[in-house]
């Protein structure tokens, strides 16, 4: 019992992270008791208890194929917006999208066949993506990643049970595991490089405790879907993480033995400001 | 003549002639990309629609624009009519449509699925379910529907749920006798699908098409001998 509660302590940023996903989904899918719904629509447009909400990834997609805007889908559009702003935007893609569950478990089975081949993409490549679907909504009238994005895909499938979009599914699921290093979250999807972009002063965020506890393992590195926002912590050129595509994941927390590394909401301008780290001098 | 040197040997630079080969080749692979991406996109269904929309959608092309594929609407209806397209239908991934053959729109009076629309891609405005436009009926079976037998099944005018004026018997005179012809008046005809759904053949005699592929379009097409 102790070594089981030990080892949900350990993990507990990843299971508070998969309880997250899970609920969410739930949400998605159950009614309550007295016959309402908890959430309807899907990730790109969704009533919390009557609260709308829209993504605004899909919301400027839909701007710039030239669609009127709707009052609510605006409102909705501003309050996610707002959020991920605030917070920091990639905290969507590992608490919220539904599509980490399946890449994680890509990860993870990568890890397990110790498959070490990688075939090297760009990190800006979702940056490309993003630009790209953006400026075929503008031409073409209709949302171009709509055509492709498999999270909401993902939902219609579950819901409606039609299962074509599996094909997507699990071309990202094989992707994954034997092609690219998450592949898929960390290099290809436009929605990551958005909210990426969106959340770039996001609030919340992962610092290296003062206490000069780290003993330079960079286990943290090992395990960061996005190695690159960690660096400089771990080099000790920054005390926190200012880069947008953290995901705020917590996976560096659940790895570090040591307690350097905590997440925390630092509200002040001190720290850091506009994304440039502010080196300690100690 | 100081001048013109030092731009000379700006322009041999080296590390200079790089860089702009470096973006001229990443413009290149983006106007190219881009190309194909449009056409991939076009190649999709046309803009005319060829599913029904729920009531109260904007037209096909704005349609499509607006529609954020949310399902919102798919919740909202009380009959569970409405579905999302998946890659193997006949319409853009994730927009909503219905099957009139296999279940038509009930037209509830409040219309539930354009008030939980959020965008406005199923218009706020449609206040009146009998001012919707979701298609038209069409009598396109001929030579199968019964009343063109001499026969009065008329359940096409029977069930539909603004009876009398959507569809009527014409009385029309031929070589069998005096026929009762269901006719369509597409200016009261909302599309619901109703008598499509209750056509007692096997494949229904009467359908229902979005209305430019029901009634046609006008100047969309040359005409004229030649």
């Amino acid at each position: 019992m102790r070594r089981t509660l030990a080892f949900f302590y350990r993990n507990r940023w990843l299971f508070s992270r998969r309880v997250m996903q899970l609920l969410i989904i739930a949400a998605f899918a159950m009614e309550l008791p007295e016959g309402g719904y908890f959430a309807q629509g899907n990730l790109s447009s969704s009533t919390w208890f009557g609260i709308g909400l829209t993504d605004p990834y899909i919301w400027l997609q839909s701007l710039l194929a030239g669609a009127p805007l709707g009052k609510s889908a605006l409102i909705g559009m501003l309050i996610v917006a707002g959020l991920y702003a605030l917070f920091g935007g990639r905290i969507y893609c590992s608490w919220v999208c539904p599509i980490n569950l399946l890449t994680d478990l890509s990860y993870w089975i990568r890890q397990k066949l110790h498959i070490k081949s990688n075939f090297t993409l760009s990190k800006n490549l979702r940056v490309a993506i993003l630009l790209l679907s953006l400026l075929l909504s503008l031409l073409s009238g209709k949302l171009a990643w709509e055509m492709v994005n498999p999270i909401t895909q993902f939902q219609r499938e579950l819901m409606w049970g039609s299962m074509t979009g599996a094909m997507v599914l699990a071309s990202i699921f094989l992707f994954d595991i034997f092609v690219t290093r998450r592949g898929w979250c960390s290099h290809l999807c436009p929605v990551g490089a958005f909210y990426s972009e969106l959340g770039r002063y996001g609030r919340l965020r992962v610092k290296a405790t003062q206490s000069g506890a780290c003993n330079g393992c960079a286990e943290c590195i090992k395990v960061c879907p996005e190695p690159h926002v960690l660096a400089p912590v771990v080099a000790r050129k920054a005390d926190l993480v200012t880069h947008g595509d953290c995901t705020r994941c917590g996976a560096c927390l659940d790895q570090c033995s040591t307690g350097a590394l905590a997440m925390s909401l630092n509200l002040k301008r001190a720290g850091s400001f506009k994304g440039i780290p502010v080196v300690s001098q100690d | 003549m100081a001048d013109k040197i030092s731009v000379a040997a700006e322009i041999e630079e080296p590390e200079r002639r790089k860089v702009f080969r470096k973006v001229f080749r990443k413009l290149g692979a983006a106007t190219v990309i881009t190309v194909f991406g449009k056409a991939i996109l076009d190649s999709r269904p046309a803009p005319a629609a060829s599913v029904l929309r729920p009531p109260g959608a904007l037209p096909e092309a704005e349609f499509n624009a607006a529609c954020i594929r949310c399902g919102l609407c798919v919740e909202a209806c009380p009959y569970d009519i409405l579905h999302l397209a998946s890659w193997s239908d006949p319409a853009p991934t994730g927009t909503p449509y219905f099957v009139a053959r296999t279940d038509p729109c009930r037209m509830c009076t409040d219309i539930p699925c354009a008030r939980a629309c959020p965008t406005g891609a199923l218009s706020p405005l449609l206040t009146d379910i009998k001012k919707a436009d979701m298609g038209v009926a069409v009598l396109v079976g001929h030579e199968t529907c019964l009343n063109y037998k001499g026969l009065t099944c008329s359940i096409c005018v029977r069930v539909c749920p603004i009876i009398g004026e959507a569809i009527s018997l014409k009385p029309v005179k031929n070589e069998v006798g005096l026929l009762q012809i269901p006719t369509v008046d597409s200016s009261k005809c909302t599309g619901c699908g109703t008598c499509e759904k209750h056509c007692v053949l096997s494949e229904a005699a009467i359908r229902v098409l979005p209305r430019e592929l029901g009634l046609g379009v006008e100047g969309a097409q040359s005409v004229g001998r030649w």
